[in-house]
């Protein structure tokens, strides 16, 4: 019995898809036999490390790096302005408007730094710690500017400046509005016609993705061919946007993601120093490598969210919506890198969830910032918009006096209503939010738990009970490339796959989509058993080298089986098409009268006779007795592009105890139910929920990147940066309904980043729920036991420097808060 | 340079290190046992969980010269004789990982705590191994795992404890670029 037939009791089905298949990726990783990009070494090769701004906003005056290049082991060493000429801008690939302001991100700074951490200057040497001793010995000059960190303040009039050469911090202004869309009706008169209207100020507070292993990258010159290897989710998009950046032409540069230790996002980017590794590689002729430090990734890498949302609901006193007003702040940070516009403009069309509105407005601006530019970070845009829209569905409940699950029943899409198109325009393809509600009551058992939490209030006991609720859609598997382009995001969605049958029999298949820790390898194997009717382990899946897999987009947005996996499917009906024109030849029979049954080709009416596919493949090699004009291979290749996104759904159950003496809070359950369609491996599927909720849950109640007044990360450590442990997250109650996606061969919704978007607000729904009866209507994530305590006990959102005032849209609002804070690790001490 | 002997996984070495070369960096730079990995500066992650002398250590936390005389055991030596630990076997069956990064120290800490308290409780696993850090799994099938390991390590399968690796599939990385 697998481990889930153990758990669930579910007998094993016959075929492999749905089967708890243990993974093949598992083996090299629990026997320490991976390869890491950092295990790379080659003869001659070199060291980098990176000479960083200490200053978040500066002119650099004086760069002296003479005693740098007397350091023992130092072989050379780059300026910005050594490399001014040969750097392109990091690429942007997302311009949401077409007037956006892109400023430009140098790889490395040459007049101006406007992030603490930018890189300027590059050393090279023998080995990595000479190569970092020497750091020290850089004598850099700066002259500092006003430093722009609260969002707010940076659009308003008059604001101090990030790129002085532009006119202002705002990089671009998205609107979405229903109404003129022609998808929905006018939002300014459905909110005047309201019985009532619920506003909040919502922050979303600034994250890291803090994928396990560092990002590395090793570079290999050979003549002018250029082979990378990095701990990259995108090597693919990296091969194409690095060629554009150096002028190396594309054929000839080759990317190698090997295996990879974690990405959530924040290795979906074309880093600075992957660009600085092949320039410098290709000055030098030599093999240069650079692993970053702990400290540089935080410091560094991208981060995710950062955005202070302005929420309007209105409704009926029966509790009907009427119209949903969303206005964004969105902290691009000092630069665009690779999506940063895209992410929050994603989200635009995600606020309404899964309810029936008819009038939505969304705008939102970019705005520039002396903080690590923001980009991709689990869910990107959807865990947002989610976290809004079902905060607010919560507030309107208790301004209606009405309860919350019986508020988002009544405006819910129906089980019948689907195929149903949502007021930004989606067409959701299938789904039952109540089923699936209904089985995650059952799972947390929520009767008894709203039993509790009464006798809880009514004794006045110290510790209180909550019970949150978020119910969730999202717009995976990304995506129509023509829904992409016109949403300006400058790829497309499909992915790409090709099957290539051996003489053996064994299978090679060679997919686009590049994991890192999503279990490819054994979830594609079991798709082509399925299709090939060949056994499991007679399949090998090959990712992550551009001259191995010519074209791909990658992994990122819960695309991969949705997309991938159906180019696979697709490969693989091409290949039983090839291979039933041989068999037909070699059983001499005509094509029509072949069945193709368990991987065996045979003539209608007379099974168990027969050839196999695998036998086929023998004889094609031989190619002794062929049918004329066929090409002797088996070998097929696909490109799988989507109709439309696909819907997964759910709901998430969470129930806190809140501590209201010392503002401790604790997840007492949690339980949820997600729809992903088709479940291919129901171990990974598990593990993926798993994951997700830890890192949604991680947002609500520990994580944050810190930035003090002068743009120092104040979280730049693992010691700061909370990243949660075993003992910080409770167990998790998982279930699944199966409405499978109509809009790909599999029937897979995907399931990456569910967790992750739905739990964050039910978290927080759940410790408001506990405390709402002592009077606190909002806490600013993450719930610190201090931020809990004073929400309790001084009222506001608990949020520090708390200050009462307008901010740019001067729309409804109960606090407004800066965007800077200290107080994020005041749970760090037991680590 | 300072001369140091140890014996890593059953081998033994004599090696001149710098006096402040890390274990972890002797054994991935010098011996070529890159199965432990760096994840942080600071020893928050434990990635770098091995056992020195039978406890488990993060090794950028020991100098290279402190395991002078002594025994380390990295996730190199636990599978005995090709024959997976009952541990390693356990992360396989129950999902305990998705990229892997952390698993090796997870394994390396799991193994510790287990020797210290065969039979722990859930709570007691995740007291256990806070040390190190998982960004992939929320944690709750390593939990499962190392449980799972501690019941069939108590069972006392004979000699080492280890296992036959029959149900897992032994396939190389499909894209191994050479490793140090």
């Amino acid at each position: 019995m697998t481990a889930v037939e153990e758990r669930t009791g579910t007998p094993a089905p016959e075929k492999e898809i749905g089967k708890a298949r243990r993974r093949k990726e598992d083996a090299r990783l629990i026997t320490g036999r991976t390869t890491w990009t950092d295990n790379m070494v080659l003869p001659g090769m070199l060291h980098l490390a990176v000479v960083r701004s200490p200053v978040a906003h500066a002119r650099i005056t004086s760069v002296d790096v003479s005693a740098v290049r007397e350091a023992p082991g130092v072989i050379a060493v780059f300026t910005g302005r050594d490399l001014a000429e040969e750097q392109g801008s990091l690429p942007c690939a997302w311009p949401v408007t077409p007037e956006m302001v892109n400023p430009g991100h140098p790889s490395i700074a040459v007049d101006q730094v406007n992030h603490v951490g930018e890189a300027v200057a590059v050393i090279v040497a023998r080995s990595k710690t000479a190569a970092q001793d020497a750091v020290e010995l850089a004598d850099i000059d700066y002259e500092p500017l006003p430093v722009v960190l609260d969002m707010e303040k940076a659009v308003e009039d008059g604001a101090d400046l990030v790129h002085d050469h532009l006119e202002s911090n705002t990089s671009y202004h998205f609107v979405f509005d229903a109404g003129e869309m022609g998808t929905g009706s006018d939002t300014e008169q459905a909110f005047a016609d309201a019985d009532v209207v619920v506003s909040r100020r919502l922050i979303q507070q600034r994250l890291i993705p803090a994928f396990m292993e560092p990002r590395s990258v090793v570079v290999q010159p050979q003549g002018d061919n250029y082979t990378m290897w990095s701990a990259t989710q995108v090597p693919h998009i990296l091969r194409v946007m690095a060629a554009m950046v150096t002028g190396i032409p594309e054929h000839k540069l080759r990317v190698v993601a090997p295996d990879v230790g974690g990405g959530f996002g924040g290795k979906l980017q074309v880093n600075p120093e992957e660009i600085l590794c092949l320039l410098i590689a290709r000055r030098l002729g030599k093999p240069v490598k650079w692993t970053e430090t702990r400290s540089e990734s935080l410091m560094t890498a991208h981060h995710g969210r950062d955005q202070i949302q302005y929420v309007d609901v209105a409704a009926d006193r029966e509790g009907n919506l009427k119209g949903l007003r969303v206005r964004l702040l969105a902290d691009m940070g000092a630069y665009l890198r690779l999506i940063t516009p895209g992410v929050p403009a994603l989200g635009a069309f995600m606020y309404p969830g899964i309810y029936k509105f008819p009038a939505y407005r969304f705008e939102c601006d970019g705005v520039f910032t002396n903080k690590v530019p923001t980009d991709a970070y689990r869910g990107a845009g959807r865990p947002e918009a989610t976290f809004a829209i079902e905060r607010i569905m919560d507030e309107l409940a208790v301004e209606l006096g009405m309860d919350p699950l019986e508020l988002r029943r009544k405006n819910w899409i129906q089980a019948s209503e689907f195929p149903f198109t949502t007021v930004a325009g989606l067409a959701y393809d299938s789904g039952d939010y109540e089923s699936a509600t209904q089985q995650a009551l059952e799972l947390l058992g929520y009767d008894e738990l709203r039993a509790e939490q009464q006798r809880r209030r009514e004794s006045g006991d110290r510790v209180q009970l909550g019970i949150g609720i978020s119910t969730f859609t999202e717009m995976c598997g990304l995506a129509p490339s023509r829904v992409l382009g016109s949403l300006s995001f400058g790829a497309g969605g499909w992915e790409h796959a090709a099957i290539r049958m051996l003489p053996t029999g064994k299978v090679e298949v060679v997919t686009g989509s590049t994991p890192h820790g999503q279990g490819h390898e054994t979830a594609w194997s079991q798709l082509v058993a399925d299709s090939l009717g060949v056994p499991f382990e007679d399949v090998e899946v090959l990712h992550g080298d551009t001259a191995i897999s010519s074209r791909g987009l990658d992994t990122y947005g819960s695309r991969s089986l949705v997309v991938g996996g159906s180019a696979v499917v697709k490969a693989a009906d091409k290949v039983i098409a090839k291979a039933r024109k041989i068999a037909a030849h070699l059983l001499e029979a005509s094509e029509d009268d072949l069945e193709f049954e368990g991987g065996k080709f045979s003539v209608r009416g007379t099974p168990g006779t027969g050839l196999g596919i695998q036998e086929i493949a023998l004889a094609v090699f031989a190619a002794h007795n062929y049918p004329e004009g066929i090409e002797p291979s088996i070998d097929a290749e696909a490109t799988f592009d989507p109709e439309n996104f696909s819907f997964p759904h759910g709901t998430h159950l969470c129930a806190m105890e809140v501590d209201t003496e010392t503002g401790f809070v604790k997840i007492r359950k949690y339980a949820c139910v997600d729809d992903v369609g088709t479940i291919v491996n129901p171990l990974i599927v598990e593990g993926q929920v798993h994951g997700g909720l830890a890192q949604g849950i991680a947002q609500a109640l520990y994580e944050e990147a810190v930035y003090d007044a002068d743009g120092n990360l104040t979280t730049g450590t693992f010691v700061d940066y909370l990243v949660p442990s075993a003992a910080d997250l409770p167990h998790f109650d998982t279930g699944n309904t199966v409405h499978s996606a109509p809009g790909n061969p599999i029937g897979a919704k995907g399931v990456g980043e569910a967790g992750c978007i739905a739990s964050t607000p039910a978290v927080v729904n759940a410790a408001l729920d506990a405390v709402r009866h002592l009077g606190v209507a909002d806490i600013r994530m993450p719930l610190t036991p201090e931020r809990v305590w004073r929400a309790i006990h001084q009222g506001g959102d608990g949020g520090d420097r708390a200050t009462a005032g307008s901010n740019a849209y001067g729309g409804a609002q109960t606090e407004t808060t800066a965007g800077v804070s200290t107080d994020a690790s005041s749970l760090g001490g037991d680590r | 340079m300072t001369r140091i002997s140890v014996r890593v996984d059953g081998a033994s070495y004599d090696d001149d290190v710098e006096p402040r070369t890390l274990l972890v960096h002797y054994l991935r730079e010098q011996l070529g046992k890159v199965g432990t990995v760096v994840g942080c500066d600071t020893s928050n992650c434990g990635a770098c969980t091995v056992h020195l002398d039978g406890e488990a250590v993060k090794s950028c936390t020991v100098l290279a010269v402190q395991a002078d005389g002594g025994e380390v055991t990295t996730i190199e030596g636990v599978a005995g004789n090709g024959q997976l630990h009952p541990m390693q076997k356990a992360f396989h069956e129950l999902h305990g990982l998705q990229c892997g990064y952390c698993t090796p120290g997870m394994i390396m800490a799991s193994l510790d705590l287990v020797k210290e308290n065969p039979d722990p409780s859930e709570d007691e696993v995740r007291e256990g191994i806070e040390g190190n850090l998982c960004r992939c799994t929320g944690y709750q099938n390593i939990v499962r795992a190392v449980q799972q390991a501690a019941a069939e390590m108590r069972g006392g399968a004979a000699g080492n404890g280890h296992v036959s690796p029959a149900e897992v599939d032994t396939a190389a990385a499909p894209h191994v670029v050479g490793q140090a």
